[in-house]
């Protein structure tokens, strides 16, 4: 891709992860629904990147291809991102999206496969995400395709013994077509990731310790790469390194802001589940509505 | 130690039996040092937060690591400590299951597991959240103990005697947004223990069994609505489901000749299978069981699903008639 293009899809990319939050937003709105803003916010650019990169090959007119790369929101909790991304990619009518947590709709807190289409695996109990990835990504070696596997992970539920279990099985089998990603906020449900230690010597909120994760991943035989989650031009650079490693599994290490763009939510970890009022749905709207427009007035 | 908080136990009719668990460990806790608490990433939903901020020397956040953190509670136990593990009830039985059994009932280790959020009451957090298959599961592990509480009062109640009692535990609560309806008048008139049935309604047409909120309001406002139709049901409060009360079984089926269990729960094993297996050997009566069908239940606003399933006072008017009209 010539540098002119480049800057061109990153352009396009910034526009289309504010208006996906938008989406986000006005579908929680509508159907007053309450939910994660927190994790929500701060994995759209990443998923952005994934679905309208250039990175996945997926087809809406046949969410079941059987060579579409396969996707896992392993934190299934930010189904609320997920939907508009899928609706905006063209597998359903965003009309539709308003129905989010209400009764029978296809839509809640975490994603179901057999009834959003686009969706190719049900998620909301953390941890479950990395093991299904590895199968699938062996099915792919098995079979003789060359579809990629995708899974994203909240940093929270690195923790979990089943997640390290994969990352063990997916190094040993040496899964090249697997790429996993860390949305890596900094923030775990009962406040920061390397929280309190024994006996609450630093406070009480927060959770396990996760650093050093970039070395201990290494250790663990995966080729790692760290970046900024919400700069495309790194995203994208990290996603397309990972498609060219041979031998090994990739982590992306994507350091974000929990709650990003919604500036009364960013890094506040209370902000993780919840409901909006109608004056914070105005702000929050606000904010990235004006966001969207100096991004569409800027020239590239 | 932190300040006594200004916090009574008066205070917790007004409050949800979540909210109360967490305060009432506190003062559990207080009064026994070898009760600790455990949280794998929920304490603030869990209402733990107020045990760790009151005594965080006694509180230890364990992160995403439900299978470990169960582990922890086992190698605690064995050194005497007294460990309360909260976490989703979905999570507190099925992500642990194997570690549950393994190593807290099989060596009959004291640990009290809590599992928050129970039954539908995650609504549109959906099946991954939900919890209808916990009582079955918990149930049928020797040396476990079941305790499903109704309300606040009884909720502080059940906790008192599970940190009496000696060996494992499993509390289910739910989310505690939903029934406003207190049963019992004060911790001191609760008249709950492991192993006994409340009636909290007289009747002998027929008698209604459930465990656990809502269940319990539903089944008894609809039997106060079904006096007016003439039908005098009883109304037990089945909280200790396992071990059940096997009395207050058999004499509700001698005495009313007729059963319906109702539980937020699928109808595979929980509460009604545990009072149909007392049923068949005992006194065989007819009974109903009224709970999620087998099936993954769908999402959507815990008030909506509990109608869909019939779990509501009109639905359960209607059932309890058919049922009556149909074998008297
Ligand atoms: C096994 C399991 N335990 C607990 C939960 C409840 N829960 C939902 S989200 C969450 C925190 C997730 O991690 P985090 O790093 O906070 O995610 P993000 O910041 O990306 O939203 C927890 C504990 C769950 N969904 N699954």
């Amino acid at each position: 891709m010539s540098e002119e293009n480049r800057k061109k899809l990153v352009h396009e990319l910034e526009k289309k992860a504010i208006k996906l939050r938008i989406m986000t937003l006005e579908m929680m709105r509508d159907s007053e629904a309450s939910g994660h803003y927190g994790g929500s916010m701060s994995v759209m650019d990443i998923l952005t990147t994934l679905y309208f990169g250039g990175i996945m090959r997926v087809s809406p007119v046949n969410p079941k291809w059987e060579e579409r790369d396969r996707f896992i929101l392993s934190k299934g909790h930010a189904c609320a991102a997920l939907c508009p991304v899928l609706a905006e990619k063209g597998f359903f009518s965003p009309d539709i999206l308003p129905t989010f947590n209400k009764l029978d709709s296809p839509f809640g807190m975490h994603p179901d496969m057999n009834k959003i289409l686009g969706c190719d695996m049900s998620t909301g109990s953390l941890g479950h995400g990395t093991p299904i990835a590895a199968g699938m990504a062996m099915a792919g070696k098995y079979l003789k395709k060359d579809y990629r596997v995708y899974v994203v992970l909240s940093d929270g539920e690195v923790a979990e013994g089943s997640t390290w279990e994969a990352i063990e099985i997916i190094s040993h089998f040496k899964l090249d077509n697997l790429c996993a990603t860390i949305d890596r906020n900094k923030y775990s449900l009962d406040g920061p990731t390397e929280g309190p230690g024994i006996l609450g010597e630093r406070g009480i909120e927060g959770t396990m310790t996760l650093e050093p994760i970039g070395k201990k991943l290494e250790i663990f035989g995966w080729h790692v790469i760290e970046c900024d989650g919400h700069n495309f031009d790194q995203l994208l650079d990290a996603y397309e390194e990972a498609a060219r490693v041979k031998g090994k599994p990739t982590m992306v290490i994507a350091h974000t802001v929990k709650g990003k763009e919604i500036s009364f939510i960013e890094d506040k970890y209370e902000w993780h589940y919840g409901q909006f009022n109608s004056e914070q749905y105005r702000m929050a709207l606000e904010e990235l509505n004006n966001k969207l427009k100096q991004l569409e007035q800027k020239s590239v | 130690m932190a300040e006594v908080s200004s916090w009574t136990m008066a205070d917790m009719a007004d409050l949800a039996p979540r909210d109360v668990f967490g305060k009432a460990l506190i003062e559990l806790a207080r009064k026994n040092e070898r009760i600790v608490a455990l949280s794998a990433d929920l304490m603030l939903s869990t209402k733990l937060k107020d045990f760790a901020a009151e005594l965080p020397g006694r509180f230890f956040e364990t992160g995403l690591t439900e299978q470990a953190t169960v582990g922890v509670c086992a190698g605690m136990a064995t050194c005497g400590l007294i460990p309360f593990f909260a976490t989703f009830a979905a999570f507190a039985v099925m992500r642990v299951c194997e570690q549950v059994r393994t190593d807290i009932t099989y060596p009959k280790l004291n640990v009290k597991i809590v599992g928050t959020h129970a039954g539908l009451s995650m609504g549109p957090g959906g099946t991954t959240h939900h919890a209808t298959e916990d009582i079955a599961i918990m149930r049928s592990m020797a040396n476990m103990t079941v305790l499903v509480p109704s309300d606040s009062i009884q909720t502080v109640k059940v906790l008192q005697c599970a940190a009496e009692y000696e060996g494992p535990c499993y509390i289910r609560l739910i989310r505690g947004l939903e029934s406003p309806i207190m049963i019992y008048e004060s911790v001191k008139k609760c008249p709950f223990e492991i192993g006994k049935a409340a009636t909290i309604k007289q009747g002998n047409d027929v008698t209604i069994i459930a465990a656990g909120s809502p269940v319990v309001q539903e089944s008894f406002v609809a039997a106060n609505e079904l006096e007016k139709e003439g039908i005098h049901a009883r109304v037990i409060d089945m909280a200790s489901v396992k071990p059940i009360d096997r009395e207050a079984v058999i004499k509700a089926a001698e005495e009313t000749g007729a059963i319906i269990t109702v539980e937020d729960h699928s109808i595979i094993g929980g509460l009604g299978g545990a009072v149909a297996e007392v049923v068949v050997e005992e006194k065989p009566v007819p009974m109903k069981l009224v709970g999620i069908p087998d099936v993954y239940s769908t999402l959507g606003p815990p008030a909506e699903l509990w109608a869909r399933y019939g779990l509501n006072s009109e639905s359960l008017v209607r059932t309890i008639k058919e049922f009556v009209g149909k074998i008297k």
